[in-house]
């Protein structure tokens, strides 16, 4: 039995874990304004709240409806667009009708509901991290011009009202942003039961948000294992110097860590490249992995960090540098029922120079056509020691040892950017597909593999030496 | 300023779009069943497993069909349900109906089709030499191009592509029909074309059209894409309706949608042009290969708005423009946004460009010496009516500081290696009226009620243009009450009857001369009604709710006066018709006056360029438009200011892929990319035409729905200019979409 708080009301519904949120909210809970626009992450119409218990209140967290799984719901708040409507119009509604932003009106409720879930979040109440709470949002009437200058009339009129940082809940119901009953929300949902443990060959669900754009319909009608339940598998932690992430941690939550940052200095304007926020709060590190996508933007990131997986099968555990777990296209070395516990960065790589490249057709919320991460020793101005991952060059995302060998010994110069660029594109085979002919992604690699050295060493390879 | 009636509605999520429709008790949901293949005879469906399905109550094919298997509008070349032969790889070929949307959707998949299968044909150069035509080919002359090649100073020829384009409204297609105890229709459809919908299920369900009521609410986005593509749903959900007795909804997945209806038509182009000396174009030429699909559609109204477009802004003495619908194995393309005018612009701008390299000045420049003129004649045998192409274009150069711009990006490219800008003008002037002259009429039911509430019914449908809170301002303005005394009810078949599409711009200008001529006559009656109650003889007006005798308020009130009319038995309804006069066209001499007026504008656009990466970003665009004397300001810019993206997007982003089976690539969201927060421009700026009031529509206004997309053209001319810094003396490209691929291919291939 599923209990949780489903906008004012709590309820008990014996129904798949596997169900898709999206199709509970609309057919079961009869609440049209959230809706459908693509069933993949993509669109951002299907935006909803989930809140989770963080100590006296829900912690919101605005997702994509239709990656969701209802079993994600227990003991959780999920709020649409009907649960946050007052009796007139919120600060958010106002600025957009004021500024024409919405024309159709399709999209509409999945923009208002992001924009809810910015403001009761903990960034700053900055146009940039508004902005960046939409950029999951897609709106095909408007242009865009319209939404962002609503997103500023919105800010101007709740700067003053509401506090730049900390609980901002009690202002923003006292402002009509939210509806009262959120003071209350914890007391609607009142007493909750564990759900039982999954039982044994359940699917492994992490944010399933590579799970429900592929097989939501085969999934309701199995047994899930949901990690999203298993708070052990979630957060970061350093120990040794390593840094190890769980595997259950969001990419968001990757984004906003202190300890990840520290490790990985320009981690935050990288990650910015993965999917959208709103998929960003669902799509796992684990499920990135697992996924073995041959362009998965952490998986390459990781590969060239010298990840090390931690492996669980009930009371069996081993280690697994992560290199070696892609066995060919979509195959990994993962026994039946195994997870991922955690994924290690060893301490070593704190010294090392990290960049990440990555272009698609679109800047954000899109695959990669070519990805690829570098990170290098450096003693001296000598490269010491380097690993070099691509993907969408290959079956798998791919760790390339001939591009690091051809660095290794070598000064920083551009003449080294060329020669691991070359050694790279002799050891890829891409195909064609829909993210580009296979001529183009060589190419691209090269282009990327030298815009690495650009970026990481301005000065030592000046880029009118490779452009 | 007013604002969109619908928005207060749209931000609480409250609007009601077809699925959100309360489902009537025994609802059936149909599902789709497709052709995978491209070309071939289709010599069996096999059902037996599907109908093993649980769930499944029904599947039909076209041997269910009780009237005529087909939905064709233009042409009859389209059946609803694939007979013998499948065209192309969406087409459909069975509709299972069951109690639940999966479980049709679970039988289809069981759905087992014996089909042998045939080449297909994809490309429209190769259509047109196997003679696969829609419709024999069109010609449009002017003056004599042949004698004068001779006379020009530089002549040039080139072949010009541009790919098609999925519209993505973010609403799908859809449509419920629920019957009623004499098996007749009621059709809720999220279609631009009421009446086609009406009429096509009168045809394929053998009944009068008396029997089918087709009624639309609002739609979640059309852009063309739900002119003729949407009839195929709703017809299928009421053959259902109609054949089981019950109420059936076909609501299409994104996937089904991208993969079972057109898109924008790709073309593929070739050109001649001739300048002279002092970079006049004295000659055009081109011809257009359109790729039209398996089925006409709408293709031969597009490409006839490709001919008209094909000299865009420009005043050239000496033209020949030849169009094909070319008939292939693809889904059939379709009306989107510009409607066949971004293809043809897009192609004279790319001579235009290269025109420019040969004589030694910059584009802008060319672009300039060759505007409208006050007595030039289209290639139509228009002559233009107050022409304002070189209004626009100056003031944009002027307010925007054209100058200045210029010698930032130059000092910007002089002193980068790697990022270089681009910078590009794109004027534009858009024909308005539907091409079709027949279609250029509208009508309007206006009710005044007891109370003095007002509601107005046209034949104009919301789809977020704003279309009902433009003519609520006229029908506001016109009986001089409060906005809020007025609603504008949905869009019903049995309200106003015998409509043209939501389409061509023209909804605006059409519906609310309508709806106003309706107020007038209900105003009329009122007058004598308010005269004879004060007793006056002067000048009757009604203002802010309140009668006006020689412009002094009386005590009488709207809401007296009409009680008082009622009392008298006085008609408070009014039905009201406008057809667009003047215009005429004789498509076998290919003269005419297609259009009414024209909309003008120029857009200047900056891009930076990524020679490392071969990416692209989009700085700034900044238009003058000429929007007439604008019904509402809020309304219009975000027309100008949401087509602009689109069109940006057509020649950047968006990138419509086929395999060589015909079979779609780009079919989903993560496969085909509309533009996000991010891609759009850091900067667009809007400033409508300032004294533009246009006499030839509605209040003064002007159309706006489609013109402002093509200034989106003017960012692939950005990007080129910015890839021609990077590469100084290398030929440019001309291939839509400039997508990051051919920006890297070009750079360094
Ligand atoms: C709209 C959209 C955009 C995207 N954009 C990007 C992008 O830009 N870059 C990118 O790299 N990816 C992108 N993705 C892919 C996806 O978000 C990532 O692969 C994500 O990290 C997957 O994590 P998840 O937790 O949602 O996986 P799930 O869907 O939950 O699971 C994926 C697979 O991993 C298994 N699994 C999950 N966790 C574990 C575990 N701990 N141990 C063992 N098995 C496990 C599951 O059983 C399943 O087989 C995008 C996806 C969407 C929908
Ligand atoms: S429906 Fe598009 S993101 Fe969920
Ligand atoms: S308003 Fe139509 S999609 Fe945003």
């Amino acid at each position: 039995m599923l209990q949780f708080l489903f906008n004012d009301a709590r309820r008990d519904e014996d129904l798949p874990a596997g169900m898709v949120v999206l199709d509970y909210v609309r057919r079961v809970g009869r609440c049209p304004g959230t809706k459908e626009g693509c069933r993949e992450g993509d669109c951002g119409a299907c935006t909803v709240l989930l809140g989770e218990p963080n100590g006296a209140r829900f912690r919101y967290q605005a997702m994509t409806s239709c990656l969701m799984p209802i079993g994600d719901l227990h003991g959780r708040h999920l709020v649409t667009i009907e649960g946050l409507n007052g009796p007139g119009l919120n600060a958010i509604q106002q600025a957009i009708v004021d500024q024409g932003a919405t024309q159709c009106g399709f999209c509409t409720p999945g923009f208002v509901v992001s924009l809810t879930g910015f403001l009761l979040g903990e960034a700053p109440l900055t146009e940039v991290e508004a902005l960046a709470a939409i950029e999951g949002n897609i709106c095909r009437c408007t242009g865009y011009v319209s939404i962002v200058r609503a997103v500023r009339d919105m800010l101007a009129a709740l700067r003053d009202k509401v506090p730049a940082t900390g609980d901002r809940l009690p202002a923003l119901m006292a402002l009509g942003v939210v509806p009262p009953y959120f003071a209350e929300a914890l007391t609607r949902l009142g007493p909750v039961t564990p759900l039982p443990p999954a039982p044994p060959g359940a699917v492994i669900v992490g944010g399933g948000s590579d799970l429900l754009v592929q097989q939501a319909e085969a999934l309701a009608g199995q047994p899930l294992r949901l990690l999203s339940h298993e708070p052990n598998l979630r957060g970061l932690r350093e120990r040794d110097g390593d840094l190890y992430i769980g595997a259950m941690s969001s990419t968001e939550d990757l984004l906003r860590s202190d300890l990840a940052r520290a490790f990985i200095p320009d981690l935050e304007p990288t990650l910015r490249l993965v999917s959208s926020q709103l998929v960003r709060r669902r799509a796992s590190v684990g499920g990135n992995i697992v996924n073995a996508s041959p362009i998965g933007d952490l998986t390459i990131m990781l590969l060239a960090l010298g990840a090390e997986l931690g492996l669980r099968l009930g009371e069996e555990f081993r280690t697994l540098p992560l290199a070696r777990f892609f066995l060919g296209y979509k195959q990994r070395d993962l026994r039946p029922g195994e997870w991922i516990e955690w994924v290690r960065l060893p301490a070593a790589r704190r010294s090392y120079c990290f960049h990440f490249e990555k272009v698609s057709r679109r800047r954000y919320l899109d695959i990669a056509s070519v990805n690829t991460a570098l990170s290098v020793q450096l003693v001296d101005g000598v490269m010491r020691d380097a690993t070099l991952a691509a993907g969408g060059v290959g079956p798998i995302p791919m760790v390339i040892p001939a591009a690091a060998g051809a660095l290794r010994g070598q000064p920083v110069s551009a003449a080294a950017a060329q020669a691991c660029a070359a050694a790279a594109c002799a050891a890829v085979r891409p195909i064609s597909d829909v993210r580009g002919s296979a001529d183009y992604k060589r190419l691209l690699l090269r282009q990327l593999i030298y815009a690495h050295f650009v970026e990481l060493f301005p000065e030592a390879c000046p880029v009118e030496a490779l452009c | 300023m007013l604002r969109n009636v619908d928005t207060p509605l749209h931000v609480r999520g409250e609007s009601v779009f077809v699925d959100d429709l309360p489902e009537p008790d025994g609802t059936l949901h149909g599902a789709v069943c497709a052709s995978p293949v491209a070309h071939g005879g289709l010599r069996a469906i096999h059902l037996d497993d599907a109908r093993a399905c649980p769930g499944v109550v029904r599947i039909l094919t076209a041997a269910d069909i009780p009237g005529q298997n087909e939905i064709g509008n233009i042409i009859a070349d389209e059946p609803l349900l694939a007979e013998c032969a499948v065209h192309y790889v969406g087409q459909p070929v069975a509709l299972v109906v069951a109690r639940t949307p999966e479980a049709a959707r679970e039988a289809v998949t069981r759905v087992r089709l014996d089909i042998d299968e045939q080449p297909p044909v994809l490309d429209p150069r190769a259509a047109a030499a196997a003679g696969h035509f829609i419709a024999p080919p069109r010609r449009l002359v002017l003056g004599d191009v042949d004698a004068t090649w001779a006379h020009c100073q530089t002549v040039l020829e080139g072949r010009v592509d541009s790919g098609g384009q999925e519209h993505l409204y973010l609403e799908m297609q859809g449509a419920m029909a629920v019957p009623d105890e004499k098996g007749h229709l009621r059709v809720y459809s999220s279609t631009q074309g009421p009446t086609a919908v009406q009429r096509t299920v009168a045809r394929v369900l053998g009944l009068g059209m008396h029997a089918v009521q087709v009624e639309v609410r609002r739609l979640g986005g059309g852009f063309g894409g739900k002119e003729d593509q949407a009839t195929a749903w709703a017809v299928l959900a009421a053959l259902g309706a109609c054949l089981l007795r019950r109420p059936v909804k076909v609501v299409l997945r994104r996937g089904e949608d991208m993969r079972m209806t057109g898109k924008r038509h790709p073309y593929s182009s070739d050109y001649r042009i001739g300048l002279d000396g002092a970079g006049k174009i004295l000659a055009f030429e081109a011809t257009y290969y359109q790729n039209a699909g398996a089925a006409a559609d709408l293709s031969t109204a597009v490409l006839e708005r490709t001919l008209f477009h094909s000299t865009n802004s420009y005043h050239i003495p000496n033209v020949r423009v030849t169009g094909m619908s070319c008939r292939t194995n693809l889904p059939p393309f379709t009306a989107f946004r510009g409607f066949g005018g971004p293809q043809g612009m897009f192609v004279i701008e790319s001579a235009i460009a290269r025109a420019a390299d040969a004589c030694g000045l910059p584009a802008w420049e060319l672009q300039r010496r060759n505007l409208l003129e006050a007595d030039s004649v289209f290639p139509y045998g228009m002559r233009v009516y107050d022409p304002r192409a070189r209004r626009c274009f100056e003031e944009a150069l002027a307010r925007y500081h054209w100058e200045d711009w210029q010698r930032e990006a130059a000092a910007f490219n002089a002193a980068n290696r790697r990022f270089k800008r681009g910078l590009s003008a794109m004027p534009v002037c858009f024909g308005i009226s539907f091409t079709n002259t027949m279609l250029n009429q509208a009508g309007a039911l206006v009710h005044v009620y007891t109370d003095g509430s007002v509601g107005v019914s046209t034949a104009a449908v919301e789809m977020g243009q704003g279309v009902n809170t433009k003519i609520l301002r006229v029908v506001a303005r016109t009986l001089g009450i409060p906005d809020a005394r007025v609603s504008i009810d949905s869009t019903d078949t049995r309200r106003v009857a015998n409509t043209s599409p939501t389409a061509a711009s023209a909804a605006a200008d059409l519906n609310g001369m309508a709806a106003q001529l309706a107020c007038q006559a209900v105003l009329e009656r009122l007058r004598g009604v308010a005269a004879a109650l004060l007793g006056a003889a002067g000048r009757l007006a009604i203002h802010d709710g309140r009668v006006q005798v020689d412009g002094r308020a009386t005590d009488l009130t709207w809401e007296q006066l009409v009680a008082a009319a009622y009392m008298r038995r006085t008609n408070l309804s009014a039905q009201a018709y406008f057809a667009t006069p003047d215009i005429h066209y004789d498509k076998t001499t290919e003269q005419g006056e297609p259009f009414r007026y024209h909309v003008f504008g120029t857009a200047l656009t900056q891009v930076t360029v990524d020679g490392l990466r071969g990416t692209y970003t989009l700085d700034a665009v900044r238009m003058v438009h000429d929007a007439g004397a604008s019904l509402d300001v809020l309304i219009d810019r975000g027309q100008a200011e949401g087509a602009l993206l689109q069109g940006i997007a057509w020649v950047t982003l968006e990138d419509l892929l086929f395999d060589a089976k015909g079979r779609l690539m780009s079919n989903s969201l993560t496969n085909y990319k509309v533009p996000d927060l991010h891609f759009a421009p850091r900067e667009v700026d809007v400033a409508f035409l300032e004294e533009a009031g246009n006499p030839r529509a509605v209040l003064q206004s002007k159309a706006i729905g489609e013109p402002p997309l093509m200034y989106g053209i003017g960012t692939y001319f950005a990007i080129l200019s910015a890839l021609r810094a990077l590469r100084p003396g290398r030929p440019g490209v001309y291939d839509a979409p400039l997508t990051p691929e051919k920006v890297l291919r070009f750079l360094y291939a």
